[in-house]
């Protein structure tokens, strides 16, 4: 097994171990006090922003298509997992009326009649994969036949998520315009503002992390991810040896598309609102960051980034509350500057450094590509043991 | 000798932790949960600075229940599920007594779960739709017949017969304008006098009154011609909910297509005097604002108050805080007396206790602030004066009419009837 190398052996038992922590000690401590309920809480919502982080990742670090739109697909898919909240609250809204209070509001008595199936969690969670799904597959489709590339994806996805946020804040799309989704309640029966249902959400959410975090790790060593790293470092020379570049593409981006929208569904329950402003690009380009700032192509670096960067602006908002802004934005530029390879690619470098620094000057070192590369991973990450 | 060194050790730890218990007993924390940053900073930080300053004159007066107050300043950061966020650190982690802050609607529902949930105390001080009434939250704000009504009520006694309604598209102009459409008509004001078009459901019910436009909208050459084609046939006002920067296109397009405040004045229920920090108001000068408070108010206690709150920013070492070109708005005032009555609840509960104090709220207190004097309703809202002001070059208003003690109401749509 050359293809597994030492270096993912060792990943591979690190992010064994970080799961068991995650999915068993992290929620049986809560269990017994020992970690807040608003710890765990915040832990989730850091895991969904991972989630997202490594969707970016798999389409920018991966394939060379930086999409500005992964916001859109995570907040389709909270939408879609809200419209299931929204029914579960039943008659317990400030208009104590069967309907939700939106509707109420504006003026509807009855419900709508593409509501009415959202009463049905199967529904509701086909409509998380189904609606963000077919939406890429349309754009997907569209875009990648029309060769569309490079800046001008970015835009055409910025465009997409933008003309959609705008579509969200109308109140007659009846979503609840401006104020979105709130005040859930139930979900499946369990009262979302029980600590338990919380820790089952955080569960479910570093679930479907490892899960996805494992998919795409031996994704990447398939045939499939080489052609996919062969797209991002020459899509012409892919396409003249007689691959439908396209196709590939297309399947990356409804893939990307559809771990953005359940981290969506994972978000909603357990921050308790989903609005317009979540589709704006800016939200788009955050996950950028915390994907530039882990280290791209990578799979861990995205996960690192998003916990990271979220877990210092928590602090930093209460902290420093007039400086958190500053503290980041400075980040970002030590990061972009100093640190291109992200993160993940600090140890590499102190490793290259010591040795520098034990060598001594003037000793030319013939680079032993092993090494090196950790720092730009994917160039020798795998060759297709098929 | 090792027991020596062990008891001096236990003695050093008792008497810190009790050095540290004694602080934390002379202190009680209160949350501040504002936008220090994003797209609602330039309205919130004012918020924040004058929470701060309150807390600083209560603390000099010996605090509340001989205990000062602690401020926890938090970032909401203009990101609505970052507000529940951090209301859930402040609550849980930080243990507050209270929270004063938000400011959109958006954010209050944000929240709202988690305070319910904690059973914590939100003091809410901005103007809202209403069709609310949670038990953690008190309503410092003005309700939508403490401004918007009482504005009506002025118009028409000035003469006004056709009334045209604009806003901003989310809950608090929706809101508003149906109950000004309930309430027009049952002042007589024929309907085909209520301009801005409206929507309708299947039965044939208006589910929506007035001309919407989304946030941050800057072509209102339609609207504005519009608007000019309904005010030829009488004597018009325009009620404006617009929000935000959408004000200066739609102000410059007005200006710019002849109408002035003779002709059709605007009545904005969204400009106070810290918005002309960012708006030009030799603009507006003429057009109408309707408020709780105004800074031109002829009174004693807002006289001291204006005085100290600029002393205060030209003392305070806090950082971030804007010392030039300061003004005193309503939204302001509402947070400064929502911090007194509070303190007034404390006392008269005797306990932090939010039950407590929440039942001490409802008994009906009384402060005399900078805007009058204000009274809690056992609803979880405010009786206040209202007042009708005019906008100067200056960016401050002239006070044309003053409503007396108007009581908060939340619950108004459908409440007035068309005979």
């Amino acid at each position: 097994m050359s293809s597994l190398s030492k270096r993912h052996k060792i990943e591979l038992i690190a992010v064994g171990v970080i799961a068991v922590f995650f999915i068993v000690i992290f929620p049986l401590l809560n269990a017994h006090g020992a970690v807040s309920n608003f710890t765990i809480n915040l832990w989730g919502k850091y895991l969904c922003y991972a989630l997202l982080a490594i969707s970016v990742d798999l389409l920018w670090g991966y394939t060379g298509l930086l999409s500005l739109g992964q916001a859109l697909f995570f907040s389709l898919g909270g939408y879609m997992m809200g419209m299931y909240l929204m029914r579960m609250i039943g008659d317990l809204g400030q208009y104590k009326k069967p309907i939700p209070d939106f509707l109420v509001f504006l003026g509807w008595t009855d419900l709508p009649k593409f509501w009415v199936p959202f009463s049905s969690f199967p529904f509701a969670s086909a409509m998380v994969l189904l609606v963000p799904g077919l939406l890429a597959l349309v754009f997907g489709f569209l875009a990648f036949r029309s060769r569309v590339k490079g800046v001008y994806f970015s835009i055409l996805t910025q465009a997409l998520t933008y003309g959609a946020s705008l579509m969200f804040f109308r109140n007659d799309m009846l979503m609840g315009g401006n104020n979105g989704f709130t005040d859930f309640k139930f979900i499946l029966g369990y009262d979302l503002r029980d600590a338990s249902t919380q820790r089952g959400l955080f569960i479910a959410t570093a679930l479907v992390l490892l899960v996805v975090y494992v998919a795409l790790r031996l994704l990447s060593h398939t045939k499939f991810g080489l052609v996919q790293r062969a797209i991002r470092d020459g899509e012409n020379r892919v396409l003249f040896s007689g691959y439908a570049t396209a196709h590939f593409k297309l399947f990356i981006f409804i893939v990307a598309a559809l771990i953005a929208a359940v981290a969506g569904a994972l978000y909603v329950p357990q921050v308790g609102i989903i609005n317009p402003s979540e589709m704006t690009p800016d939200k788009s380009l955050e996950a950028v960051v915390w994907c530039a700032v882990g280290g791209r192509a990578t799979l861990v670096g995205p996960i690192i980034g998003a916990i990271g960067v979220n877990s210092l602006k928590s602090w930093a908002s209460r902290a420093a509350p007039d400086y958190w802004l500053v503290i980041l934005g400075g980040l970002f530029v030590i990061v972009v500057l100093l640190l291109p390879g992200g993160i993940v690619s600090i140890p590499a470098r102190l490793k290259a450094l010591w040795q520098r620094f034990k060598k001594k000057p003037a000793e030319p070192e013939p680079t032993s590509s092993g090494d090196s590369s950790a720092s730009i991973p994917p160039a020798s990450e795998s060759k297709p043991s098929a | 000798m090792l027991k020596v060194n062990q008891l001096v050790t236990v003695g050093a730890l008792a008497l810190g932790s009790m050095v540290a218990s004694a602080k934390a007993a002379d202190t009680v924390k209160v949350g501040v949960l504002h936008s220090l940053s994003g797209t609602m900073a330039i309205s919130e930080t004012s918020l924040r600075d004058v929470l701060l300053f309150t807390f600083d004159e209560i603390n000099a007066k010996g605090g509340v229940l001989g205990k000062k107050i602690e401020p926890v300043v938090v970032d909401g950061a203009s990101n609505w599920p970052l507000f529940a966020e951090k209301a859930k650190q402040l609550l849980e982690e930080d243990k507050v007594a209270v929270t004063f802050g938000c400011w959109t609607s958006v954010s209050r529902k944000s929240v709202l779960p988690v305070y319910e949930k904690n059973n914590g105390l939100l003091f809410y001080p901005v103007q809202y739709e209403g069709q609310e009434e949670s038990q953690n939250v008190f309503y410092t704000a003005e309700a939508v017949n403490q401004q918007a009504t009482p504005a009506i009520d002025y118009l028409l006694e000035q003469g006004y017969t056709k009334f045209y309604l604009i806003g901003t598209d989310y809950v608090y102009p929706q809101t508003t304008n149906l109950v000004l459409l309930e309430y027009l008509l049952s002042k007589k004001v024929p309907i085909e006098n209520i301009g801005g078009g409206f929507k309708k459901d299947d039965s044939g019910k208006i589910i929506s009154a007035g001309k919407y436009t989304p946030f941050g909208h800057t072509d209102y050459q339609q609207i504005i011609s519009e608007i000019k084609q309904f005010a030829a046939g009488g004597k018009t006002a325009i009620v404006s909910t617009l929000n935000g920067d959408t004000n200066v296109p739609f102000f410059k397009e007005y200006a710019a297509a002849g109408l002035t405040a003779e002709i059709a004045p605007v009545v904005s229920f969204s400009i106070s005097e810290d918005e002309f920090r960012g708006l030009p108001a030799k603009q507006l000068v003429g057009q109408l604002g309707c408020w709780t408070y105004f800074q031109s108010i002829k009174s004693d206690a807002n006289k001291e108050f204006v005085k100290n709150f600029k002393k205060w920013l030209k003392e305070t070492k806090v950082p971030g805080i804007v010392k030039e070109g300061r003004v005193t708005c309503s939204p302001m005032v509402l947070s400064y007396n929502g911090v007194y009555l509070w303190k007034a609840a404390v006392e008269k509960a005797g306990t932090f206790d939010v039950d407590a104090v929440r039942a001490a709220l409802k008994s009906g207190l009384s402060f005399d602030g900078p805007g009058g004097k204000v009274t809690t309703q056992s609803n979880m809202h405010l009786t206040k004066n209202v007042f009708i002001g005019e906008t100067k070059a200056d960016g401050q208003f002239k006070i044309l009419k003053e409503f007396k003690d108007v009581y908060g109401e939340p619950w108004l749509l459908g409440k007035f009837k068309a005979q």
